[in-house]
Order: structure tokens, then C-alpha cells, then sequence
């Protein structure tokens, strides 16, 4: 419904001033550019792989890093840079598809309670917060104790954690935007609600969305690997951070280097995520972008 | 004050009945009996064993009896550690816990917030950088990953400390609190940070420079008690998170706490254990969430004024 | 001798789209208990000039590039940190704009005003906390509030935004300072407010013979206070001298503009619509709200039961103090907030009575214009596609001739065609405020409230707006409900007023016999706190 002279500037010339930001800020370009690979390396992973994941060599046995294995073989002469790379496939997978479960229901939860608001939205936020003071770490570890270790069960367990903050934060936007005048403008100029939905407010909830989401997945990772750590997330044959720093906790006297790859690579992911999210806040902000 | 928590009380009660209830369905749905680990055993023993723990009688009357029971706070025997009850278990357990929670609070309060002050006074300099990065490094870094790192560092290279136990060697009790210390002080560091930049830029702290008022005295009487709000408001959270937390910590260091009974029972599938110590968690954090919230109330003298009018 | 004598002041702010000279080469004086006044729009640099004088501004991004302030015999520009500490609230005091933010809401009003005589710089001048409790009560008497005894425990949110500045100018006293800074300290008050605050403190200044440097943007403000006046624009000095000769023989071609830009008399060009037939009858409006923020929800009665018509091409001003329910009123006539009872006859409909889908029609021949023109536009859509949404919405344009009529509008609004890919905050306010009325005339529309348009605006744009609101409303036969709390813009622009207090009406008629005769004495407190430039009365 605009004319073709700006669609090349379709995209609010906010989004271009938050990009610009984000290129100055280092460490979120460092976060960005660590992620990217790690998700081309993942996708990759069955073609680029040293070695194939079934194969050991139980006469090699635990030998630290070398030429043949830059990162050294565990104690079944596998070779541990292939289940990194394996391991951190589950782990990012773990991550995004959970975060997705948690984007979902927040969005759609916090959007109601913020649109409907008055009774329902007290009803909604109510249970919010009660659910916020159960112990859901227990519960996950309950779900995961009663129904055995499923990794389908675990993207919807730890997904139906992480989506209350996701819903408090598009709820408090929402609210806050249905206050702002430019939508009582938008309601008195006759547009339904529907449209302003569309045109008025989804576009401006957007920002601290996308935000929360890029920090979402570091602190869902954290959980998956905290499960499998505690033998109760990802189990063997599947693999994943979390599980190889458990092993390698067992054997980290012998081989050190066991626990140190894995450990290394999971602070690493979790360090470009967090600086991306703080670098895309600080880009989005509209409280920091003022002065 | 009373009135608001009493109102908080009473909504405690349908929560922790839900959590009771789902807890019940989903051990009593799971499949595989109790018993069903211990290899071969004559189904007469399994059926006394059934009859002793109720458990041939219809669901829903054992869903009664044990509600009945918790209401009494009994939460029955374990399956597994035949000859003890869950409570006596949790007695054990609670105190270890109780102490290795209260120290790891109070290194992440201590670290945190005095981290957080320090870099927000002058942001955006080295002053604002180291402390913000360490804060980083430390929330990167999980428990357990940190924590056997720590052990092979201070206890197995250096040989400083030592690297198990609880209360039997002098020095015991220092890394497993900072394993589990150290995420929750890097968070803090980080909301005291928020918290004081957004109330220094504040007009009142203006109002208290043009006075003639030292820095320190704005610091300390002017900002800190509207910058430490979010820290505040992350307590009950975060006393919730240290729960969790044991389970890593004291299973890493082989600590006889809740967290590491919990772990256990959830291996052995010890059905009472698990039920009766989730019940109890449950109350714990709703107590501990009421205290940071009344807490939060009582340093703000509008919300405190609402609250004494409601009473 | 000068008690303080600025030379040449510099203030640079160096931020990340350049150097901004907020303050270039000012000069000025203060002799003695005298008061100078500082105005300017915003953006001149008339607060930073005093913020730089006690050392209040952030470092970075401002620098001090250049200049002498002399104070008594020092530089208060070159002194140490521990020296500034000591002038600060001792010899030179300040208050501020807004008296809700700049108390500390975790601190009582007591304990706020007591600090600078418990922790004197000077060891030796220390007062107990008894001793200062005393001295603080005393002092609470003296700016006029009332049982100064109890109310010395109470906290700001406990005050009256009255009452918060009393207690801040108190707060700045009582260390008797010898110079006392006051930026726009009745800015954000109500004008039967800001009359007692102004006279509290020309009645203080006397009493305690203290010199005072008064920032504003308001030259009526100025006027009444004043003994020498500085003009400020863009970070230079555009004026100075007597309060006297500034208002009758100004020479800057600045000052000139700044007080004919002030609304003065009555409206110049009646609307032909004395006699004209009523469009809008508002019969025993209510609007209550329910307010849940407390612990218990209280009963708001923001409308209690008002009645007024409005005639076709008339412009109705609707005046009022915060929270006397002129904006919710002008809402509920729109029906964006639901009202409890009473009707709303627009031509013959009762618009109560439809539902939100039948409104739909109805909707773009009402419609609205904001007081704030940042948050009015949504900061994500360019100026074209604020513009067309409405024009294409309601059909009044079609895709070929959108570009077209959106042109048009620009030009309706005096905005620059080529500007029409820009977001709103490339724009100033003022020019954001003629992208609002752009939107509000868009479909063609027959009523308008107007909420507060102009009073975000500095003078002499309001002075613009005002002239572009009136030239619509001519040209495209509106009739408008114009809501104010500047009873001079109201005065200058509008046929009849209604004056609202505490949600009813308190009365209502012609313009010019309002000002001439008012009946309620509410209406003559109102009309008497007016502020006025003009210094022969």
C-alpha cells in the first residue's frame, strides 16, 4: 500500500540506527561472528567431522591433543573435536528449538493479558508469578526422572520455563505502547484493531523481543547442560556440552583436557550470546539510543 | 502488612496444593513400579512391600491419605533408606544446605553489589570494564564447570584447600561456597550496576550534589537504597536458583545436603523422597519469595504506606 | 563590587556527532540580593550556563572550554572539587524544575532538609540532629507550610507539588546561602501554584537578602521577578539588561520575536459562529475510573456530570489545572475513554450509544490532535506513511493519488515536501506537531479536539502552531475543542471557554466576558495568577 519509491526503506531508519550501533560495539560483533560459525560448523558437521561419532579406538585410549586429534581422545580413543562438534549440534539445537517453544507461548501469553488487560490480564500475570515462585528445576528433573531422559520432552520442559519472563516483557510493552498517544491516535483515526495491531504495535515490540531472545538461548543451554550434567538431560549414545563436561569431571585428574575442550567451548558460546544480546540491547534500547 | 501477608499466605495454599497434586500424578503415572530396579524380587516380598507402602490400595485413596499426611507435615517413609522417614532425611539434609546456601548468598551479595557499585560511580571507564567483564566471565561460567575447575586449581595443583566434604577439614566449606556463589555475585554485580546508573542519573542526586553533600554520602545514603531495588526484587529468584545449585555442587563436592539426597533419590527413583522433598522446596521458595517482596515493600516508603493503610 | 561576575563562558559538549557549543562566550553579573533572569528557549544553554557554575554537569561529554565565573574573589571554574563542595548549598544554592523528581523518594522531607547542616563540609559548623530539627521546622514555618512540626517526617510523595517546591526552597535556604539558583522552578506547577511559589520567593529574597539567578523560558514569568533579564539563544547572549528596558525597548532582533510571539488579548478574528447552529451537545457527562495502583481501588471522579455545547466553526476552549478532567473529558466526547453516564449528541447521533464497530464511520470526521508531538507519532513510520494511513484507510485517497494527496497535506501544514521519507525524530517538535495536525485533518474531518497542542512547544513554534490552527479552522471549516491550561493561548485563540475544577464545571461563556467579569472565584484565581509580560500594568 506504499509507493514503490520507499520500499527499499521499508525497514524503519531505527533498525538502520540500531545497526549502526551494533557495528561499533566489538564484542557484540565478536558474539555475532562466533555464533555464526558455530551454527555453519553444526550444519556441517556430518561432512566436516575428523572422524565419523561411532568411531574409537579402544587400544588408543585417552591421549591428549595431537596431530591426528587436535583435541585429544578420550578414554575410548574417540576423538574429542568430533564430539565437540557433535555435542555442540544438540547443545544449539537444545538452545534455539526451546527458545522457540518460550517465544511462542510468552508472545501469544503476554500479548493477550497486555490487549485484553483490566480482570484477564490480572488473572494472566497473577499466574505468572505464582508459576515464577515454583521450583521448575525440580520439576524438570521430576519430568525428566518419570518419563525418561526424552530430548523431546525437554525442548517442551525447559521451554515452559523460560517463557515467563518472555511474556512479562511483550505484556509490559504492550501495555506501555497502548498508553502511547500515537495509538490513541491510530484508535481515533478509525482503524480497527486489528490493524493496529499490525501496523502500530507488533513492529514496535519487536526491539526488546528480539533482545530477550538472543538471551534466552544462552541461559537455555546453560539448563540443557546443567540437566545432562547431572545425568538427567541428554543421555548416551546422543551427546552434548553438557554431558562430555560430566565425563569429563569423572577422569579430570588424568585428563584434564576432557573436561577443559568442552568446558572452554560451552563458556565460549555462552560468552558470544551474551555479549550479542547486551550489544543488541544497547543498539535497541529506545531509553539508550536518547542521548 | 499483616493483611498482605496473610493474603500471600492463603494464596500459598491452592499452589502448593497443585504442586502437590501434579507432583503425586506424575510419580504415580510413571512407568515401572518403585520396586521395579531391584532385580528378581518374589512377587510375596513385592506385594508386602506394596501393601507396606500402601500402594495396592486405589490411587486416589493413596493421593488422600498422603495429602492428609503432608498436611500434618509427615511425608512418609522412603522407599529406598528402608527404616527412615523422608522427614528425618530432610532434617539432615536441610542444615548442610541451609549453611551452603547462606554462604554463597552472602559471597554473591558481598562481591556483587559492592562490584556493581564500584563500576556504576564511574561507567565507562576501566574503573566500569574490569569488574563488568569479570561479571561476564563469571556468568559464562556454570557451577559445574567452575567448580571442578576450581577443585583442580586450588585443590589438586596447588593443593590448598580441600576438595570434598563438609564440616570435616578446616577450609571445606570455602570452595563449594564459591563454586556456588560465584554465578549469583556475577548476576548481582550486573542488576547493582543497572540499578545505581539509573538512580544516579536520577534528579534527586543532582539535588544532593547542589546541597554540598560528599560523594560518599550520596553513594551510600542517597543511591544505594533505590539502586539495590533490583537486587532486592532477584533474592526470592535467586534463593530458588541456590536450590538448584546445590544439587550440582553438592554432588560435585559430596556434600550430604538436600540437593545431592534429591539427585540421588531422583536415580534410585525414591517416588516418597522425590515427592515429599519437591512439596518442601516448593514452600521454601513461596517463603522466601514473600520475604524478598515484603522486604522490597518495607524499603519503600510508598509502597510500606499502602501496605500499613491496607492493614 | 559583583557578588558573581561571569566572563566570557564556554561549555562545550562533545558528543558522537560533534562538538555542540551549548554555552559561547556568555557574560553577565549578579550584584547583591538582586535578581537577574536568564530566558530562553529550549536549547539556549540557560541551564547549563548555572549547572556549569557549581559544577553540576556530567564530564564527559561537557567541557568547560573557557571563561571566568567570579564568586566573591574566586574562580568557581577553576576551584578544586573539595572547595566546590563547600560553596555548594553553602554560598550558592539551587533549586530545580521538577519538585517530585528532584526529592529523594526513600528519604522523609526532614531528614532531606536537615543533611546540610548534619554534614556541614565544615566540621566545625556541624549541627546535632535535634539542633537541626529545630532550625529545619523553623524554616518549613517560614516558606508557608503548615504544621511544619508533623510534616517534617512526611515523605515528598506525601506533598503537593506546591508544597515539594516550598520544601526544596527551604531545603536550598538553609545553609543561608548568599546566591540562590532557581531553574524554571515553577515550570511544572499549575499557574495558581506558580503565583504563590514566584511570590514566596521574591518575599524570601528580600528577608534574607540573597541574590538569585531565576532560569526560565516564560518572559511573563520573568516580568514580575526580575530586576535585570538575559536573552539567551543558541548558547549566545542575545539581549541584557533592565527587566524595564528588555520589555519596552529591546534592540535584539531575538527578543523582539520571543515577546510578540507571547499570546496577548483577545482573539483578533471572531468566528462567524456567534450565532451558529450547535454541533456537539455534551449533556451530564460522567467518567469514573477505578484506580488500582493502591492497595484499596478508590472511585476517581475525572468527569462528574458536565454539561456544554459546542457550535458549528466555533473554536471551545476548555481550561483547566492537572487533574481538573479537561483531557479525559475531551476523550470521552470522542468516546476513546468509555464514559459511566451522560451523552455525547453529535448532529443529531448519540455516539454513546453506538457500538465501536458503528463508530468506525464516524471516526475520521472526529478527530484528535496530542498534546506531546513525540509520543503522538509512531517513531517507526516515515511521514508518508503516517499521512496515508489515514488518507488510504478511509478511502479518501486511492493508491494512484496517494503520493499526491499526502503532498498536499504537507503543504496544508507548511511541512517540506522533500522531507516526506523522514522519520519523526528527524524532525523538531514543532514541525512533529504539523505532522500530527497533517494526520488529524487527513480525512477531512468536521470536529477536532485539540489536547494541549501547543504547550510542549517552545514560545515563539507555539506562537506558529497557533497561527497554523487558526488558518485551518478557517479555511477548512472545523470546528474545534481547544483543551489548555494557558489561559493566555486560550484567551488569544478561542470563542468561548469552559473552566473545569476538580472534574465539574465551574463556567462557562464568551471569551472576552470571562476575562471582563468572571463569576466564580475560582475563575478570578485562575485569571489573576496570569503571569504577564506586559510591565505597564
Amino acid at each position: 500500500m506504499h509507493s514503490p519509491s520507499q520500499t527499499s526503506q521499508q525497514r524503519s531508519s531505527l533498525w538502520l540506527d540500531a545497526w549502526i550501533k551494533l557495528r561499533k560495539n566489538r564484542m557484540a560483533l565478536f558474539g555475532f561472528a562466533v555464533l555464526a560459525t558455530l551454527c555453519v560448523v553444526s550444519l556441517l558437521t556430518p561432512w566436516i567431522a575428523p572422524y565419523s561419532y561411532e568411531e574409537q579406538d579402544l587400544m588408543l585410549g585417552a591421549t591428549p591433543p595431537s596431530a591426528a586429534h587436535w583435541l585429544g581422545t578420550d578414554i575410548f580413543g574417540r576423538d574429542m573435536l568430533t564430539r565437540v562438534m557433535y555435542g555442540g549440534r544438540v547443545s544449539l539445537m537444545v538452545g534455539f528449538i526451546a527458545t522457540a517453544v518460550a517465544l511462542v507461548i510468552g508472545i501469544l501469553w503476554g500479548a493477550i493479558a497486555g490487549f485484553i488487560g483490566g480482570r484477564v490480564d490480572a488473572i494472566m500475570m497473577r499466574i505468572v508469578d505464582i508459576m515464577y515462585a515454583l521450583p521448575f528445576m525440580i520439576f524438570i528433573v521430576l519430568l525428566m526422572v518419570v518419563f525418561g531422559r526424552n530430548i523431546l520432552l525437554l525442548f517442551v520442559a525447559i521451554g515452559a520455563v523460560e517463557w515467563l519472563t518472555m511474556a512479562r516483557i511483550v505484556r509490559s510493552q504492550v501495555m506501555a505502547l497502548r498508553k502511547q498517544e500515537f495509538i490513541e491516535a491510530a484508535y481515533s483515526m478509525g482503524l480497527s484493531r486489528w490493524a493496529i495491531i499490525r501496523r502500530h504495535i507488533i513492529p514496535n515490540t519487536l526491539g526488546p523481543v528480539i533482545v530477550y531472545t538472543t538471551l534466552t538461548i544462552p541461559s537455555v543451554m546453560l539448563l540443557e547442560a546443567f540437566l545432562s550434567f547431572l545425568g538427567l538431560g541428554i543421555q548416551p549414545p546422543e551427546s552434548s556440552w553438557g554431558l562430555l563436561i560430566n565425563y569429563g569431571v569423572e577422569t579430570m585428574e588424568e585428563y584434564p583436557w576432557l573436561l577443559i575442550f568442552p568446558g572452554i567451548t560451552l563458556s565460549l558460546t555462552l560468552f558470544a550470546l551474551n555479549f550479542l544480546g547486551d550489544g543488541l540491547r544497547d543498539a535497541l534500547d529506545p531509553r539508550a539510543s536518547k542521548d | 502488612m499483616l493483611r498482605f501477608i496473610i493474603s500471600r499466605l492463603l494464596q500459598a495454599i491452592p499452589v502448593l496444593l497443585v504442586v502437590i497434586t501434579v507432583t503425586f500424578m506424575l510419580i504415580h503415572s510413571a512407568p515401572g513400579g518403585p520396586f521395579s530396579a531391584e532385580k528378581a524380587v518374589p512377587p510375596e516380598v513385592a506385594r508386602a512391600l506394596e501393601a507396606q507402602y500402601n500402594l495396592d490400595q486405589p490411587l486416589w485413596q493413596q493421593y488422600i491419605s498422603y495429602l492428609s499426611d503432608v498436611i500434618q507435615g509427615d511425608f512418609g517413609p522412603s522407599f529406598k533408606y528402608s527404616g527412615r522417614t523422608v522427614n528425618e532425611l530432610i532434617a539432615a539434609g536441610l542444615p548442610v544446605t541451609a549453611e551452603l546456601a547462606l554462604y554463597a548468598m552472602l559471597v554473591a551479595l558481598v562481591i556483587g553489589i559492592s562490584a556493581g557499585v564500584f563500576a556504576a560511580i564511574r561507567p565507562n571507564t576501566l574503573q566500569d570494564y574490569i569488574p563488568m567483564s569479570a561479571a561476564m566471565l563469571g556468568i559464562c561460567m556454570p557451577s559445574f564447570l567452575l567448580g571442578p575447575i576450581l577443585i583442580l586449581v586450588f585443590g589438586i595443583q596447588l593443593e590448598w584447600l580441600p576438595i570434598s566434604g563438609w564440616g570435616d577439614i578446616p577450609g571445606d566449606k570455602i570452595l563449594p561456597a564459591l563454586t556456588l556463589g560465584t554465578g549469583y555475585a556475577a548476576y548481582i554485580a550486573r542488576l547493582s550496576r543497572g540499578g545505581m546508573l539509573e538512580v544516579l542519573s536520577q534528579d534527586y542526586i543532582r539535588t544532593a550534589r547542589a546541597k554540598g553533600l560528599s560523594e560518599r554520602l550520596i553513594i551510600c545514603k542517597h543511591a544505594l537504597r533505590g539502586g539495590l531495588i533490583p537486587v532486592i526484587a532477584f533474592l526470592g529468584p535467586a534463593f530458588a536458583g541456590l536450590l538448584g545449585g546445590s544439587f550440582v555442587v553438592e554432588t560435585i563436592f559430596q556434600i550430604p545436603g538436600l540437593g545431592r539426597f534429591y539427585v540421588t533419590s531422583a536415580f534410585n527413583r525414591d517416588y516418597t523422597m522425590i515427592l515429599g522433598m519437591t512439596i518442601f522446596f516448593a514452600g521454601l521458595i513461596i517463603v522466601f519469595n514473600l520475604l524478598s517482596d515484603m522486604l522490597a515493600i518495607w524499603l519503600n516508603p510508598k509502597l510500606r504506606q499502602q501496605a500499613r493503610g491496607g492493614n | 563590587m559583583a557578588l558573581l561576575d561571569v566572563k566570557d563562558l564556554k561549555v562545550f559538549f562533545h558528543t558522537r556527532n560533534g562538538v555542540v557549543k551549548a554555552v559561547d562566550e556568555v557574560s553577565f553579573s549578579v550584584d547583591k540580593g538582586e535578581t537577574l533572569a536568564i530566558v530562553g528557549e529550549s536549547g539556549s544553554g540557560k541551564s547549563v550556563t548555572c549547572y556549569s557554575l557549581l559544577d553540576l554537569l556530567p564530564k564527559p561529554p561537557a567541557v568547560i572550554e573557557g571563561g571566568i565565573a567570579n564568586f566573591d574573589g574566586e574562580d568557581l571554574l577553576a576551584c578544586s572539587s573539595d572547595r566546590m563542595r563547600h560553596l555548594r548549598g553553602n554560598h550558592i544554592a539551587m533549586i530545580f524544575q521538577d519538585p517530585m523528581t528532584s526529592l529523594n523518594p526513600f528519604l522523609t522531607i526532614g531528614e532531606q532538609l536537615i543533611e546540610p547542616l548534619i554534614y556541614h563540609p565544615d566540621t566545625t559548623l556541624r549541627l546535632s540532629r535535634k539542633a537541626a530539627r529545630t532550625e529545619a521546622i523553623n524554616l518549613l514555618n517560614e516558606v508557608g507550610i503548615i504544621n511544619a512540626d508533623t510534616r517534617f517526617d512526611s515523605y515528598p510523595h506525601e506533598f503537593s507539588g506546591g508544597m515539594r517546591q516550598r520544601a526544596m526552597i527551604a531545603m536550598a535556604l538553609i545553609n543561608k546561602p548568599r546566591l540562590l539558583i532557581c531553574d524554571e522552578p515553577t515550570t511544572a506547577l499549575d499557574v495558581t501554584i506558580q503565583a504563590q511559589i514566584l511570590k514566596l520567593i521574591k518575599q524570601l529574597q528580600k528577608t534574607r537578602d540573597v541574590a538569585v539567578i531565576f532560569i526560565s523560558h516564560d518572559l511573563g514569568v520573568v516580568a514580575g521577578i526580575a530586576d535585570k533579564v538575559l536573552v539567551m539563544c543558541e548558547g549566545k547572549t542575545q539581549e541584557q539588561n533592565t527587566t524595564k528596558e528588555v520589555f519596552n525597548n529591546c534592540t535584539s532582533a531575538y527578543t523582539k520575536k520571543l515577546l510578540s510571539a507571547i499570546p496577548k488579548g483577545a482573539k483578533v478574528k471572531a468566528s462567524e459562529a456567534q450565532a451558529g447552529s450547535t454541533l456537539i451537545e455534551v449533556n451530564h457527562v460522567k467518567t469514573y475510573f477505578r484506580d488500582f495502583s493502591g492497595s484499596s481501588d478508590v472511585l476517581v471522579k475525572a468527569v462528574d456530570d458536565v454539561s456544554l455545547d459546542i457550535k458549528k466553526g466555533e473554536i471551545f476552549g476548555l481550561v483547566g489545572e492537572s487533574g481538573s478532567g479537561k483531557s479525559t473529558l475531551g476523550r470521552s466526547i470522542l468516546q476513546l475513554t468509555p464514559m459511566t453516564s451522560g451523552s455525547v449528541v453529535y448532529s443529531g447521533t448519540d455516539l454513546c450509544t453506538l457500538e465501536s464497530s458503528q463508530l468506525l464511520p464516524w471516526r475520521p470526521k472526529l478527530q484528535m490532535i496530542f498534546q506531546d508531538p513525540y509520543a503522538s507519532l509512531n517513531p517507526r513510520m516515515t511521514v508518508y506513511e503516517t499521512l496515508a494511513e489515514p488518507l488510504l484507510y478511509h478511502a479518501v485517497a486511492n493508491k494512484k493519488t496517494v503520493a499526491q494527496q499526502v503532498q498536499k497535506l504537507m503543504d496544508a501544514v507548511g511541512l517540506d515536501r522533500s522531507s516526506v521519507l523522514k522519520y519523526p525524530h528527524e524532525f523538531s517538535g514543532g514541525q512533529r506537531q504539523r505532522i500530527a495536525i497533517g494526520r488529524a485533518i487527513a480525512t477531512n474531518p468536521e470536529f477536532i479536539v485539540a489536547d494541549e497542542p501547543v504547550s510542549a512547544l517552545d514560545v515563539t513554534i507555539q506562537a506558529q502552531i497557533l497561527e497554523l490552527i487558526l488558518a485551518l479552522v478557517e479555511q477548512r471549516n472545523l470546528t474545534m475543542l481547544f483543551i489548555s491550561h494557558d489561559l493566555s493561548v486560550v484567551r488569544s485563540i478561542c470563542d468561548r471557554v469552559a473552566v473545569m475544577h476538580h472534574g465539574k464545571l465551574v463556567e462557562q461563556g464568551n471569551t472576552e466576558t470571562i476575562w471582563a467579569k468572571p463569576k466564580m472565584p475560582y475563575t478570578q484565581e485562575l485569571l489573576q495568577a496570569i503571569p504577564t509580560a506586559d510591565l505597564k500594568r
